[in-house]
């Protein structure tokens, strides 16, 4: 069995989010970079799918050579080898069109990834790809389980779960529930330096999509402190002045 | 030239969420001086149908057909696409639910269209440029996105805009396009759904409990109070980790990215992660025993006391207020 595993280099979720030239770019001095929390637990849960010599698995990045400590990352954590797309992930669409290419250059049983980055909260790429590659996505995940042929998956769906059945190659974006995140241990960190990391050229398409601005949301006022003993002052106050119930 | 909007139905039936996606592609449609078609998937009855016109949809494409009867998203997406060349559609409006997050990257690949997830506006259109917000960095920023492909796809936010009524006469009309067989490779074994809940991700109004709650035995009170609200339920991350609450019930960076009308906070410290995913919600209240708990930096009100306390009074006061 082969799993293939996307993963993103994002902010550490610690990260106070700015911006410069205008703010046109987003900020990255001092920021520290992770995978995205998301990413691993696809990654983790690979991991236990291949254990005990069951296969192996690829993770794939696209991004720059700067993305490579969190691909290293990625190796401690588990994965065989590594894949770098070298280009800018300038948005979802290039980026699962790479990903797509590199699967349709490889023998893989299902893509995994999570279910959304969490700087531009895409949730996109996973269904692009299947998209690209012509086979079903199921997106935000909670359960995963493979019998060698068949994919048992539980999905989120508003207000409940649904549970999907597919044969032959997929993709799913991983959510909380399908793994525990593994941290990494000594020996996986050190192994890591020595893990193939392979790095290829990224495929010319046509960009559609740009952030042209950021913009930070407005600060809200002071609080309104309601004593304790006094809760339907803060009844009415929702009701008469804020207007929500 | 046309705007179309998927509306995506439950047992037969349409949510506040699908109104408000069909209001914000009606608005779409104002600014572009084009029509308004609405394309249901799966068995929806004519009068439910009909409702879509109340809010500016003039034509509904109605795919009734019992190999659809179940969502699955690749299938759907091939209809979507299809409609969308059909009616010559130059934007495509999804609502950014579970299963919009599943479908409008495939209709977007399908068109090769730009997609704009998470749109909290209606786009501008600036000289030329068509120009969208959306949320980014987990609601600590929004992305101002350019789409320069010819056919646009928005998937828009709970919330986000709101219903807008603009009665039309809507005209419905049967489409069956053709769904190549592997389309149907994945197939749904089962669905539960709790129907005595509010879903929490386009919930207007969301009762929140943190660590500060002591364990799974405490959330009585916590379903009380959003059972009268009306409100959905939800958690951080910690409680959900230790399985006192669901997952589905996380929110936060990490978790649920959610806007409701009011979010109460309580025992809730209000890390900037857990933040993250709630922080665009209209107005915040928090109850927490510490004076000095970050969450209060960011609510509109809030009460400092002992949650054990204040929440069951809470909860008598709102049974006073409604009588
Ligand atoms: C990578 C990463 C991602 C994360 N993602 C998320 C996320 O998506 N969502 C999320 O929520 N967290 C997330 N976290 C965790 C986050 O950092 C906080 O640890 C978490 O939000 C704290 O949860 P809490 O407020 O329930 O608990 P605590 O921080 O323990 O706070 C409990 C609060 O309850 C109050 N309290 C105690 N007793 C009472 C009482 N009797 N009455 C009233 N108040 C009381 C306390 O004053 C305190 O403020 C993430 C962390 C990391 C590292």
């Amino acid at each position: 069995m082969k799993i293939l595993v996307c993963i993103s280099n994002v902010p550490d979720t610690t990260t106070k989010i700015t911006f410069t030239n205008d703010n046109t770019q987003f900020n990255t001095s001092g920021v520290s970079f992770i995978v995205n929390p998301y990413d691993e637990i696809a990654l983790s849960r690979a991991i236990e799918l291949c254990a005990g010599g069951k296969g192996t698995v690829t993770v794939i990045n696209v991004g720059e050579s700067v993305t490579e400590p969190t691909i290293r990352k990625a190796l401690a954590i588990g994965a065989d080898d590594a894949v770098r797309i070298n280009a800018e992930p300038r948005d979802a669409y290039f980026t699962a069109y790479q990903i797509a290419e590199y699967a349709k250059t490889t023998d893989y049983d299902m893509i995994l990834c999570g279910r959304e980055s969490i700087d531009y909260n895409g949730s996109q790429v996973a269904a692009m790809v299947g998209e690209f590659l012509d086979i079903p996505s199921i997106s935000i995940i909670k359960k995963l389980d493979y019998d060698g042929t068949t994919a048992t998956i539980e999905r989120e769906i508003e207000g409940g779960k649904e549970v999907v059945s597919v044969s032959g190659k997929f993709i799913a974006s991983c959510a909380e529930g399908t793994a525990v995140a593994t941290i990494p241990n000594m020996r996986g960190i050190m192994s890591a330096r020595s893990k193939p990391l392979q790095v290829v050229e990224a495929k010319e398409i046509a960009q559609i999509s740009k952030v042209q601005q950021f913009d930070t949301p407005p600060p809200r006022g002071a609080v309104k402190l309601v004593p304790a003993d006094e809760t339907e002052k803060l009844i009415g106050l929702l009701h008469s002045e804020a207007k929500v119930i | 030239m046309s705007v179309l909007v998927y509306v995506e139905q439950v047992d037969g039936k349409f949510k506040k969420s699908v109104f408000e996606a069909v209001s914000y592609a009606k608005a779409i449609a104002d600014i572009q001086g084009s029509s308004l078609t609405a394309i249901s998937i799966g068995n929806v009855g004519e009068a439910e149908l009909k409702e879509l016109g109340k809010y500016g949809a003039s034509k509904v494409l109605n795919v009734s057909n019992d190999q659809l009867k179940n969502f699955i998203n690749q299938a759907y997406a091939s209809v979507i696409a299809e409609a969308a060349k059909k009616e010559s559609a130059a934007v495509v409006v999804l609502s950014n639910s579970f299963s919009g997050k599943g479908l409008a990257p495939r209709v977007a690949v399908k068109l090769e269209a730009g997609l704009v997830d998470g749109a909290v506006e209606l786009p501008k259109l600036d000289g030329g440029q068509f120009l969208v917000k959306k949320t980014a960095f987990s609601g600590k920023a929004f992305a101002i996105t350019e789409l320069t492909s010819a056919i646009k796809v928005i998937a828009l936010n709970p919330n986000a805009f709101g219903v807008k009524e603009s009665a039309v006469e809507a005209a419905v009309e049967a489409f069956s396009p053709e769904i190549k067989a592997t389309d149907f490779t994945a197939i749904v074994k089962e669905i539960v759904r709790a129907t005595n809940k509010v879903s929490l991700p386009d919930a207007e109004l969301v009762v929140s409990a943190g660590r500060g709650l002591k364990g799974p035995e405490n959330w009585g009170m916590i379903e009380e109070l959003a059972n009268l609200l009306g409100a959905a339920t939800a958690c951080s991350k910690p409680v959900s980790d230790a399985d006192w609450r669901p997952h589905s019930e996380h929110v936060g960076q990490t978790g649920i990215a959610i806007s409701p009308n009011l979010y109460i906070a309580i025992g809730i410290s209000g890390a900037i992660q857990h933040l993250a995913g709630v922080s665009s919600s209209k107005v915040i209240v928090v109850i927490n025993i510490d004076p000095e708990a970050p969450f209060f930096k960011v609510a509109d009100y809030g009460i400092v006391g002992d949650a054990f306390v204040v929440v069951p009074k809470l909860i008598e006061a709102l049974k006073a207020h409604k009588g």
